[in-house]
């Protein structure tokens, strides 16, 4: 049994303590926004944040988080899709199919949290989330106008 | 807030969207959420509800691209209703088999989804629109040819009497279709042809987007797969004692010849115990076969005279060759690509003895709903597949329904329990339909003004069709998509160039490995070969790549409108910044014409794609915004095979099993992409798949023009950029 706080809200899971964060969020908590993409930290699909910090919950052990630790998830990342992030990511149509799209937004809230004017470098650099369908120039835009708009 | 919630399977349960139309049509559909009061359809395509929300049904599957949003666009361009209030639902396969195949293909690939059923659907909206029209003609007693509808509002001309559609819609519903209908000149849409934003936008930005791999069932447990790894391998034994025990563990099973399955309460369990379970396999005659040992055999086709099949041939090609000149040849290989979509292949199926219903992410719910009777062993009355977005598709989850027959394999084995199957991602990279490997020997010969007199075009390599469809083979067994964009004219993949001595023919060298439909198909490799070696006889010829070109492109004018806008957009006839580079490539395929222009410097062998200019002439445009995006999806889909893609072959088996070893663009990578939308009029083309083939030749031309090195087998990232 291990106790984790999602979006806010505490929970009881009874699960392996080596199972990893992501599939506790989808398969026992029924938060299937959060999504699996390669479950070796490579893609980014699985991004949630814990404690505010993006985090690649598909190699993170439910053991290693703390129940004092508050997990976000993108279901949790505001109360109706009002993010600043959500809200330019709507303005500029970013997502395709969409599957990526949870881990690219939480990757991206968490950037522009720390960082108040992120630089195209900078988001080179943190946001190495992997896109198939291709939205990468519409996340940096949709990144900037959140900024502008935050 | 703080009390600990109580979670049971049953909060959260999806009902598909997929099926709830289906109910007003009086289908049995399990797990179905609740319908409500559905009104009646207007017909097929379109459904009023009291309140004027209009649900336009769309047959073909949303993976991304966009056409759910396009299609929707064109019927309601021609119903003449209020757009903010349309929402869409996916009819099912099954559904349109009892109703006579009321909504066509359901197949979306091939760039098709608009261009092969625009007619069809447009007329759809009109006949609905006449429908709702005659009901309140009726109702007022004039009649319907005085009244129009605009807006989902009709108005009586002569009296201004006004009513709209919701409150006619029952009585539209009763009216006899009309026996024809006009469509309108797309010069006069208004819905159609806008950059109108897409439908499906905002429940992807809160988790509350269903794909298949998120789908809940009543009672459902999860399997995890394991097949054979070598290619043409099979399942010898496995020992489920030793995992039986493992928690949430309730069956391991053999799923067919080649694979077996844990089944489990939780997907990451049944993986755990997967894991854990001892497995034998037979691995069959393939395990000699590497990427070294196939390349050898495509080598040799490309000066063989066995199994070669004409694509096209003018002239004399072989004999001005022989004669000699100025004679230019080079080798190019492409290797094998993995379509890798983000979301991994899954499916969930429900079994009875009476029964059976899949709910899949799937590019082909008729061949899904097929292959799903013959897993299940019933009649095809008796199944459904209720389709639900994908996580991406480019081609994988098309003619290729592996994890729907497994997952329907699986849920024979347990009667009245829905089956959830998921593949790792390993399991995805290991048995996917490869984008086959191909090479290809090129030879021109040059007169002494430089002009191409002969030109030969000698592909190798694997046929998809003769694995994947044979049926779709020509007569005499060639496969006509190996020479997509170099036929001689047609309406789908003409050869952009007038050579007067032409010969492209294909050595079918067939590797044990099996191979797909991946974005864009043979158009990839065809553009690079082509494109590449046209710049390479550009130089030889001592000419400027667009002029050398512009000369073979006079009978082409929309190929060469295409290029010509690149390079102007470029600035092709500027000089370039200091330390950059251009290139320049062009190609038809899926009935449109594209051309990419391409920018980039190298330094310190390093790579940098600045900025790619594309152009595309699709004909008719739906939504220039949808297509824009498209084209730099597609790029980033192309320039990451030219960068990074590669699986190789040892051991009859891939070496890549995940994104760590098959790497593929991302944002640090990505360049400026600029698209010109150009459509020309009279005809369709497609979007989804032709600009990926014109992306790495551009870049690679740029490359050359960068470092005075060809690039002739990619991936890049293999390649030394630094030692020139
Ligand atoms: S699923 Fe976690 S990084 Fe890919
Ligand atoms: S939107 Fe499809 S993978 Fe990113």
């Amino acid at each position: 049994m291990a106790r984790i706080t999602v979006n806010g809200i505490p929970h009881d899971v009874d699960v392996e303590p080596e199972t990893p964060l992501l599939w506790v969020l989808r398969e026992q908590l029924g938060l299937t926004g959060t999504k699996y993409g390669c479950g070796v930290a490579e893609c980014g699909a699985c991004t949630v944040h814990v404690d505010g910090a993006a985090t690649r919950s598909c190699v993170l052990p439910i053991s290693a988080v703390e129940p004092g630790q508050n997990v976000t998830t993108v279901e949790g990342l505001s109360s109706d899709g009002n993010h600043p992030v959500q809200k330019a990511w709507l303005a500029l149509d970013v997502p395709q199919c969409g599957y990526c799209q949870a881990g690219m937004i939480m990757a991206a809230a968490a950037l522009i949290a720390q960082n108040k004017a992120p630089t195209d470098a900078d988001i080179d650099a943190e946001i190495t989330n992997i896109c198939r369908c291709g939205t990468y120039n519409r996340v940096r835009a949709a990144i900037k106008r959140a900024v502008e708009q935050a | 807030m703080n009390a600990i919630a109580k979670l049971s399977r049953r909060n959260f349960i999806v009902g598909s969207t997929a099926t709830i139309g289906g109910l007003s049509l009086g289908f049995c559909v399990p797990f179905a959420e609740a319908a409500g009061n559905l009104p009646p359809e207007v017909n097929a395509w379109v459904v009023v509800r009291p309140d004027d929300t209009i649900v336009i049904r769309i047959a073909r599957s949303e993976m991304g691209q966009g056409s759910l949003t396009g299609l929707a666009q064109l019927v309601a361009e021609e119903l003449e209703c209020d757009w903010s209030k349309v929402t869409t639902e996916y009819p099912s396969p099954g559904q349109n088999l009892a109703r006579n195949e009321v909504w066509g293909d359901f197949t979306t690939t091939g760039s098709r989804a608009i261009r092969r059923s625009h007619e069809y659907v447009r007329q759809g909206g009109a006949a609905a629109r006449e429908m709702l029209i005659a009901a309140a003609a009726e109702q007022w007693g004039v009649p319907a040819r005085e009244c129009r509808a605009a807006n989902s509002v009709i108005t009586h001309q002569p009296s201004g009497r006004t009513t709209t559609y919701g409150k006619v819609a029952d009585a539209a519903a009763r009216q006899t279709p009309p026996s024809e209908v006009k469509l309108k000149d797309p010069k006069d849409w208004n819905i159609a042809g806008q950059p109108l934003h897409r439908l499906d936008t905002a429940d992807k930005l809160t988790g509350k987007q269903k794909y298949g791999i998120d789908l809940v069932q009543p009672g459902m447990l999860n399997a995890a797969i394991r097949a054979c790894p070598v290619f043409g391998g099979k399942l010898a034994r496995f020992d489920a004692a030793a995992v039986q025990t493992m928690p949430g563990v309730r069956k391991v099973l053999q799923v067919d010849e080649t694979a077996v399955a844990v089944v489990a309460d939780t997907w990451w369990r049944a993986k755990t115990a997967l894991d854990a379970l001892p497995i034998t396999w037979d691995e069959g005659s393939n395990t000699g076969v590497s990427s070294a040992s196939i390349a050898e055999l495509l080598a040799e086709g490309l000066e063989s005279d066995e199994r070669v099949f004409v694509g096209t041939s003018i002239g004399d090609a072989r004999g001005v060759i022989a004669k000699g000149g100025k004679v230019i040849t080079a080798t190019y290989a492409f290797p094998y690509q993995n379509h890798a979509t983000m979301e991994p292949m899954n499916a969930t199926a429900l079994w009875t003895p009476e029964r059976c219903d899949v709910w899949a992410p799937t590019q082909s719910g008729g061949l899904s709903l097929q292959v799903a009777a013959e897993a299940a062993g019933l009649p095809i009355e008796q199944c459904d597949v209720h389709k639900v977005h994908l996580g991406g598709g480019f081609g994988r989850r098309g003619g290729f329904q592996d994890f729907v027959r497994q997952a329907v394999t699986i849920a024979k084995q347990m009667p009245g329990t829905p089956i959830k199957l998921i593949w790792s991602r390993e399991e995805d990279m290991l048995h996917g339909f490869y984008h086959p490997t191909t090479q290809c020997k090129l030879t021109g010969v040059l007169d002494e003004a430089g002009s191409l007199t002969g030109f030969h075009m000698r592909i190798s390599g694997q046929s998809i069709l003769t694995s994947a469809a044979p049926q779709r083979l020509r007569d005499d067994g060639s496969d006509p998509l190996v020479f997509q964009g170099l036929a001689n004219g047609g309406d789908e993949y003409a050869l952009g160039y007038t050579i007067q001595n032409l010969l492209i023919d294909h050595a079918m060298r067939n590797p044990p490995v099996p191979p797909g439909f991946w974005r864009g198909v043979n158009l990839n490799q065809n553009a690079l070969y082509l494109e590449c070696f046209m710049d390479e006889l550009a130089h030889a010829a001592g000419q400027d790549p667009l002029a050398f070109r512009r000369k073979l492109m006079v009978d082409h004018p929309k190929h060469l409108a295409v290029l010509e806008a690149v390079a102007e957009r470029i600035g092709w006839n500027s000089t370039p910044p200091q330390g950059v580079h251009r290139g320049l490539a062009q190609i038809m395929g899926f009935g449109s014409y594209v051309a990419a222009a391409a920018e980039v410097s190298v330094s310190d062998g390093q790579l940098r794609i600045h900025r790619i200019v594309a152009a595309t002439d699709p004909g008719h445009v739906v939504n220039p915004a949808q297509i824009e995006r498209q084209v730099e999806g597609s790029f980033v889909y192309g320039l990451s095979a030219c960068l990074y893609g590669e699986c190789t072959v040892k051991g009859g088996r891939m070496e890549q099993e995940n994104f760590n070893t098959y790497n593929v663009m991302r944002m640090a990578d990505m360049p400026r992409v600029e698209t010109i939308v150009m459509p020309s009029g009279g005809f369709w083309g497609g979007v989804g798949e032709p600009t990926i083939a014109v992306a790495a030749p551009a870049v690679l031309n740029a490359v050359f023009a960068a470092t005075g090195k060809r690039i002739r087998r990619i991936p890049l990232a293999n390649q030394d950029l630094g030692s020139v």
